[in-house]
This record gives C-alpha cells, structure tokens and sequence, in this order.
C-alpha cells in the first residue's frame, strides 16, 4: 500500500488545561474517504483545526504527504494540498461563482490586471470537475447551500487539493443533494484524492466511507473497515455503551383532532392546498426534499407568512393567524430549523430565552415577576435536563443540544397544544439526540400532537405515527407508519405518486 | 444585559481618576458655579442619551437628534410666544419631537429603510426646513414666565435633576422589569428569534424612536429656558455627544447589548472632560481629540468582545463545548 496522504501520530492539544486531544491517531491514504466520528466534545473539530493548521499541536507528529511537518500553519497547510469544506459555506455573498473562485485561487499584487476570459474559463472548468452546471456569472448568496458547496468544492479542487476534509456537509442537503454530493466525492476519490468526512449522519458513513475513525473524550477508540462493522457496533464505540440507533417508538393512545389544515395555501412561500390532521398524541412527520416547501408550510401555520387561502382549524375552531402571536395564543409552538439565527436569542440568559415567548403569563402588567421567570427556567433546566452554570448562563456559551433544548423549553412554556419542530436534532450529538427523541415521546404522551419536519428518513421513519411526504410545496401524499418505507417517502418526495397512497390525506 | 458590568466599572474608574487628578490639581473645578454649570450643559445630553440608548439597544441608529433638538427649541418658543401657557407650549415641543421621532421610527420599522438613511435624511431636512422658516433669526422677546420654566434660576437645577432623575430610574427600572425592556433587548440581539417569540419587533422599533423624539423635545425645552433667546441653530455635532455617550457607556452598537447606567456613566465622563482640560490649562483644542481616544478605547473593547463572541460562536458551531450532553 502506498504511503498515507497524511499521518497524525500520538497528537495531544490542551486548551488552557482542558485537555480536548490526548493522542490521537489518524492516517488518510490515497483513494479513500476516511470517516471521523464521535460525540461532540470528543475532538473532531480540534484535530480538523490542527490538520490545517489553524491551531497547532502540543505534541505529536504530523506528516502531510511523506513531509514531516514541525510548525503546521494555515498557509503551509494550503500549500501541502489540505482543503476544508464547512457546513456553512463561506463564500462572499455579493460576489459571482468566478470572483468567489478567483479570489481563492489567483495571487499576484493589487494592481495585476484581470483577465476575466481566464477567470470565467477556469471557473466554469472546476465546477464541471465538481460534477455540476451552476452560472459562473450568479452571486453566490443567490445560490442554494448545495450549489455553494459545490463552488467550495470547486476551489478545493482548483487548489490542487488532495486532501479533503469536509465537516457535516450534508447538514442543510436533503438526500437527493446528498447523492450528487456522494457522486463528486466519488469521483475525487477515484482521481486518488484523500477525503476526511466528519457527520453525525450513521447511514452516511456507511454509504461513503471506506474506513471509519471513531474519536471519544480525545482519544482514538479506533479505526476500522466500513465493511467491518456495523450501526449498532459504531455507535457503542462512540458512546462507550450501547444505545439504540433510533429510539423506540412508543405508541400513544391518539385524542381528537387538534390541529387541521383545509386546502391552506400561502402563494408567496410557495405551499398549495395543503391539506391534513393531526390528533393529540401524534407525532406527524413532515418528509420532502429541501425546497419542497416543508418550513414554508411549518411558517404558514405559525403565521410568519400568513396563509392567503384556506382554512386551519386548531382544536375544531377555525383559527385567524396572521402573525406568531397569533398562533401563540391558540396554543402553537414552532421551534426553528436554524437556532442559532431563529431558535435562541445569543446573547440572552437562559431565563428569558425560555420565557420570550410567555413574557405574558410571567408579567402582570407589563412586569415581569423574576421569580417566576426563575421558577419557570430552573423548571424546563431540570425537566429538559439542560446542562448549564445558571438560569443567567447566556444561551451562546451553551453547546448545541443544549441551545436546542433551551429553544424547545421556550415553546413548552407556553403550554401548547400544537409543536411544531423543525429539524430538531439537526447537528446534535448522537446523546444529546437521542434524549430530544425521549422528550418528544413524553410530550406526545402528555396530548400534544406533534409535527415534525425531518430530512433524516430513519429519524422520520422511527418518530412518526404518520409521515405527510412534500415535493414541490404539496403533499404528495401521507403514509401511515405501516405504509412508510424509505423507498416509498423518496418516491414521493420525488413527485411519483403510486396510487392507493392519496386516500391517507383526508383522515 | 448580564455580565459583570466590566464596562460600567472601567468608565466608572476613568472618571475617578480623572476627578483625583482634578481635586489635586485644581480644586477649583468642583466650585459649586462650575459643577452647576456642567450639570446643566449636560442634563440634556443625557435625556437624550436616554433614548438614544433604547435606540441602539433595539440595533437601530438614530443621527438627527440635533436637527430635532433645534425644531423643538424653536417650536418651544414659538408656542411660548404665541401666548400659550408655558406648561403647554413644553409639552409641545415634546410633542413635536414624539411626532419627528415617530416620522424617523414609522420609515425604519414599517419600510425597513436603515435607520441611518432615515435619521441622515431627517438630520438634513429638518434642518434646513428650519433655516428657511427661521430665515436663520433666533427667537428673542420670550414671555418671563419662559425662562427657567416659572423657576427661579437657583432652584431650576434642582428641576433638571429630578426630571433626570426620574427618566433615568424609570428607564433603567423598565429595561430590568417590563417585558417591553426585555422586548428591545431581544429585537435588538435577534430580531428574527424575537418575531418567532411572538413579539412584534417593528412596534419597537417605532416605539423607542417616538420615545427618543419625545425626550428630545423635552431636552430642548429644559436647555431653551436657560436663555433669552433660542438660536435657530441649536444642537449642531449633538448626535455625535450623545452616540459617542452611548456608546463608551458600553451599548453594543449592533444591538442587543447595553445600560442605561453605562450611559450615565459615558454622559459624566466625556461632558467632565472638556471643562476639566480648561482647568488643567491644557488648550482646548484638545478636548475633541481626547474625546476621540476614548471613544476609540471604547469600541476597541467592543471589538475584542465582539471577537471573543465570534470565537466562542464558531467554536460551538463546530462542536465541542465545556459541558457536554
């Protein structure tokens, strides 16, 4: 077997004592992609920021194409053929595909002149190389997330890079995008390119990888053969015991109807005639492409874009939502795709992120009583079991799950009838997942009728009564839990519809 | 809106030092004429500060506060003239700033034009508006009972300080415990999170421009009476006092981040200086650049929070964090 593309030996990294590697071993070989997994904290991110040289080691050897490399900088990294590729494209916004491409790749002085025959060639060039047809000549921020990450790819690829690294890709894709995404990675392993993969997503891994690294507190637990193992086996690497890849669904005894939508349709989100139900104690799994209009739908409920036809019913009484007050008083909660933009107010403590939404019920007058808000917080902080300093702890020093639940904590102070979750446990650990999966079967037990909007078919498949599969801003059609299976909720998605299946949509 | 208060402390001790530096050097300083004397230049610098800060802690931007600051003098005196009672031609002149504030908040909040456009255009406009109707005459022959509100001239101090006084506690009182405090707080952190909670971040915005009007007005009022004539010219650079107040009282210019007691704090600190290089003997051609420094110091130590923030973001964006779940 021919050298390895990288080798990191016994790699340790203290950060102001806290000890986030303690000997790591990790190697890339040419023509393969090597997953890297682990709960969060267990050092992914740092070992990632030593590779390419944004944080260096305390110890250790890293050697980057047979070349031993003592001070790793961010440069130096670039120039070996090391490429990083986030979840979060970084591109700039207000510039085209070319000037994104060109800014990455051309050096030179201020004052060189462009040559922008040579600009759009190259660039039109590399995006065919990543395997897609995108306009040279768009700006990027009018580009959906897989298209810039396509252009990310594109520079990684003009780079001369041969060390890929690409953390959570598949993140914001749904799983159409991530087959053309599997298709390009494909093809830079087959030019003999390494590709480190870093994801939460289990089925991923297995259907990408070659070899699968798995990285616990710091430390490497192991690295084996995709083929030489499977979920269950994976996953009790990572955790160090074992847990059930999905939880188990537990079966609600189902209430009357608490939420309806009669041929709803809200033109400017792009959602039509949307029609369905859902009891107390139901969990209704919203499944669809991204851009089939699944938020959309979650936002014209919750009356961020108010419906302009149709007829939502909330616990057998037509409801007027014209704006999320709105919906908040007859009982809907919606807890956001992005939480970190949506979810959770940064820069605010944990107490009045729960109590935003209920600053009503804690104030008398337009004073907030701040025992209350205490009482209130330190409650959903027990119950959620939300892992913080204080109540006064701000939200943005708080791990992801745990934002997540201090979102989901906002929406169950106000005592709903209706939450809707979107993407609830994107990008959380698999523990922090799992308990999200628990909290969601209590409040189902509790008669909630829960929707959730998911792009994880087995999270879909696992959590959900009935799943209302979207394609295009309809419902193609709802399957029950015995109907569903991975095959069927992609058809639909895709806009096939195998008759017998529309006859769910009015139950 | 937590924190350890670092910046309120550290503009508290700038101001202690220079006050030590002051006792040693010239007593004379804290005369009870000079102190008065600032005091009075500086309450209106601080009422609208006042509302500046609700301002900047909803994100938003308000630079036509002198414009305004010179209309409603204007319109005080012109009422006050016109023969209404002095009680009603002040509440008048808040009105109108109430008016020019809502003006300035109805386009930010409603159209989503930046608030500086709106506040710039308003800062021009309404200046100019001004100069023409004036022809650039200050308004002279004020009834007496204009002057000093009715007060004598050595009890109207103590009437800036408990009108002051009053805005002050209620404002910082309002921002800790009515939800509409934490309401500007969330609108100006994230306003996209704030409408999904159910809050109306428009009618915020709206509202704390109307306010800062309204004090406007009031501010110009309580500085015209000190006179006997009003220029028409009044509060030139007067947005640039009160922003700069704002802000090296710790208010995050972004939004979100801030209090009224920093303001404060930044309201005594830069009006102290000015007079203080007089003392000191030191030209005072200086006091601009020294205010200047500060100001500079101050958004240095936002930019290294904002860096820190931004660290801590990314970190948790990529994953690990000090508690795990």
């Amino acid at each position: 077997m021919a050298a390895p593309l990288l080798e990191a030996r016994a790699i340790r990294k203290s950060f102001a004592g806290v000890r986030a590697l303690q000997g790591v071993d990790f190697d890339l070989r040419s023509g393969e992609v090597h997953a890297l997994v682990g709960e969060n904290g267990a050092g992914k991110s740092t070992l990632i920021k030593i590779i390419t040289g944004a944080v260096a080691a305390d110890s250790g050897t890293l050697t980057i194409a047979g070349q031993e490399v003592a001070r790793n900088h961010p440069a130096l990294a670039r120039s070996l053929g090391i490429a990083a590729i986030y979840q979060q494209p970084s591109l700039f916004p207000h510039l085209s595909v070319v000037e994104n491409i060109a800014l990455a790749l051309e050096g030179g002085g201020a004052w060189r002149r462009v040559d922008w025959n040579a600009r759009q060639q190259q660039a039109s060039d590399l995006i065919r190389r990543a395997g897609a047809s995108i306009d040279p000549d768009r700006s990027a921020g009018t580009l959906s997330m897989p298209d810039q990450q396509i252009v990310e790819i594109a520079k990684a690829i003009g780079a001369g890079a041969r060390i890929l690294i690409m953390d959570e890709p598949t993140a914001s894709l749904t799983d159409r995008e991530v087959e053309s995404l599997f298709q390009v990675i494909a093809s830079l392993r087959a030019q003999g390119s390494g590709i480190i993969y870093i994801s939460h997503r289990l089925n991923e891994i297995f259907s990408i990888a070659d070899r699968i690294t798995v990285l616990r507190d710091g430390e490497t637990v192991g690295t084996r053969g995709a083929k030489d193992i499977d979920p269950a086996g994976l996953i009790e690497m990572m955790v160090g015991r074992p847990v059930a890849p999905v939880f188990p669904k537990r079966e609600v005894p189902l209430g009357e109807v608490a939420l309806e939508l009669r041929h709803v349709s809200c033109r400017a989100a792009g959602v039509r005639d949307i029609s369905f139900s859902v009891r107390r104690g139901e969990i209704l799994g919203i499944a669809g492409l991204v851009g089939s209009g699944r938020t959309e739908l979650a936002e014209t409920i919750f009356g961020l874009r108010a419906a302009d036809s149709g007829e939502i019913v909330v616990q057998g009484r037509p409801a007027r939502i014209a704006e999320p007050a709105d919906a908040i008083e007859t009982g809907i909660g919606y807890v956001p795709e992005d939480r970190r933009r949506h979810g959770v107010v940064l820069d605010l403590p944990i107490a009045a992120n729960t109590s935003l939404a209920s600053l009503h019920v804690i104030s008398r007058r337009g004073w907030i009583d701040r025992l209350r808000e205490r009482a209130l917080a330190e409650r959903y902080v027990t119950q959620l079991q939300i892992k913080a300093p204080s109540v006064y702890a701000e939200c943005g020093s708080l791990s992801g799950g745990n934002q997540q639940k201090v979102a989901l904590s906002r929406w169950l102070a106000i005592a709903p009838k209706i939450l809707i979750l979107d993407e609830p446990t994107q990008g959380v650990d698999v523990g922090s997942k799992s308990e999200i999966h628990r909290l969601m079967f209590d409040l189902a037990e509790r008669g909630l009728a829960l929707v959730m909007i998911s792009s994880e078919l087995p999270e879909v498949l696992g959590m959900s009564d009935r799943i209302a599969v979207m394609h295009n801003g309809i419902i193609g059609g709802i399957l029950s839990r015995a109907e569903a299976t991975q095959q069927r909720i992609l058809s639909l998605a895709l806009g096939h519809n195998p008759a017998g299946l529309m006859a769910g949509i009015q139950e | 809106m937590t924190g350890a208060h670092t910046r309120e402390l550290s503009v508290a001790g700038a101001i202690a030092a220079l006050f030590l530096v002051l006792v040693i050097l010239t007593p004379g300083y804290f005369s009870r004429e000079n102190l008065t004397d600032m005091f009075q230049a500086n309450v209106p610098v601080l009422i609208i500060a006042i509302g500046m800060t609700l301002v900047i802690l909803t994100g938003q931007i308000d630079i036509s506060v002198g414009s305004m600051f010179a209309v409603c003098g204007v319109a005080a005196g012109v009422f006050a003239k016109m023969g209404l009672p002095v009680p009603v031609a002040g509440a008048a002149a808040c009105i109108a700033g109430a008016i020019l504030g809502a003006l300035n908040g109805g386009l930010a909040a409603c159209l989503r034009i930046p608030s500086i456009v709106v506040t710039l255009a308003a800062m021009v406009a309404l200046r100019d508006a001004l100069r023409w109707a004036t022809q650039g005459a200050w308004i002279e022959d004020l009834p007496p009972g204009f002057q000093w509100l009715g007060f004598s001239q050595s009890s109207y101090p103590a009437v800036m300080l408990f009108i002051a006084g009053v805005l002050t506690l209620a404002t910082a009182w309002g921002l800790r415990n009515l939800a509409a405090g934490r309401a500007v707080y969330a609108t100006g952190s994230n306003a996209e999170a704030a409408r999904l909670a159910g809050l109306n971040p428009r009618r915020y915005i709206f509202s704390v421009f109307t306010i800062t009007g309204a004090l406007t007005g009031l501010a110009a009022l309580l500085n015209s009476v000190r006179f006997n004539q009003i220029p028409s010219n009044a509060g030139l650079g007067f947005e640039m006092k009160v922003i700069a107040a704002v802000v090296v009282g710790g208010a995050a210019i972004t939004g979100g981040a801030g209090s009224i007691w920093g303001t404060v704090l930044g309201v005594i600190l830069l009006g102290a200086i000015g007079p203080a290089l007089t003392f000191l003997g030191i030209n005072a051609y200086w006091e601009k650049a020294i205010q200047g420094a500060i100001i500079l110091a101050a958004i240095a130590a936002d930019a290294a929070r904002i860096r820190i923030t931004l660290r801590g973001l990314r970190k948790h964006a990529s994953s690990p964090a000090p508690t795990r779940a």
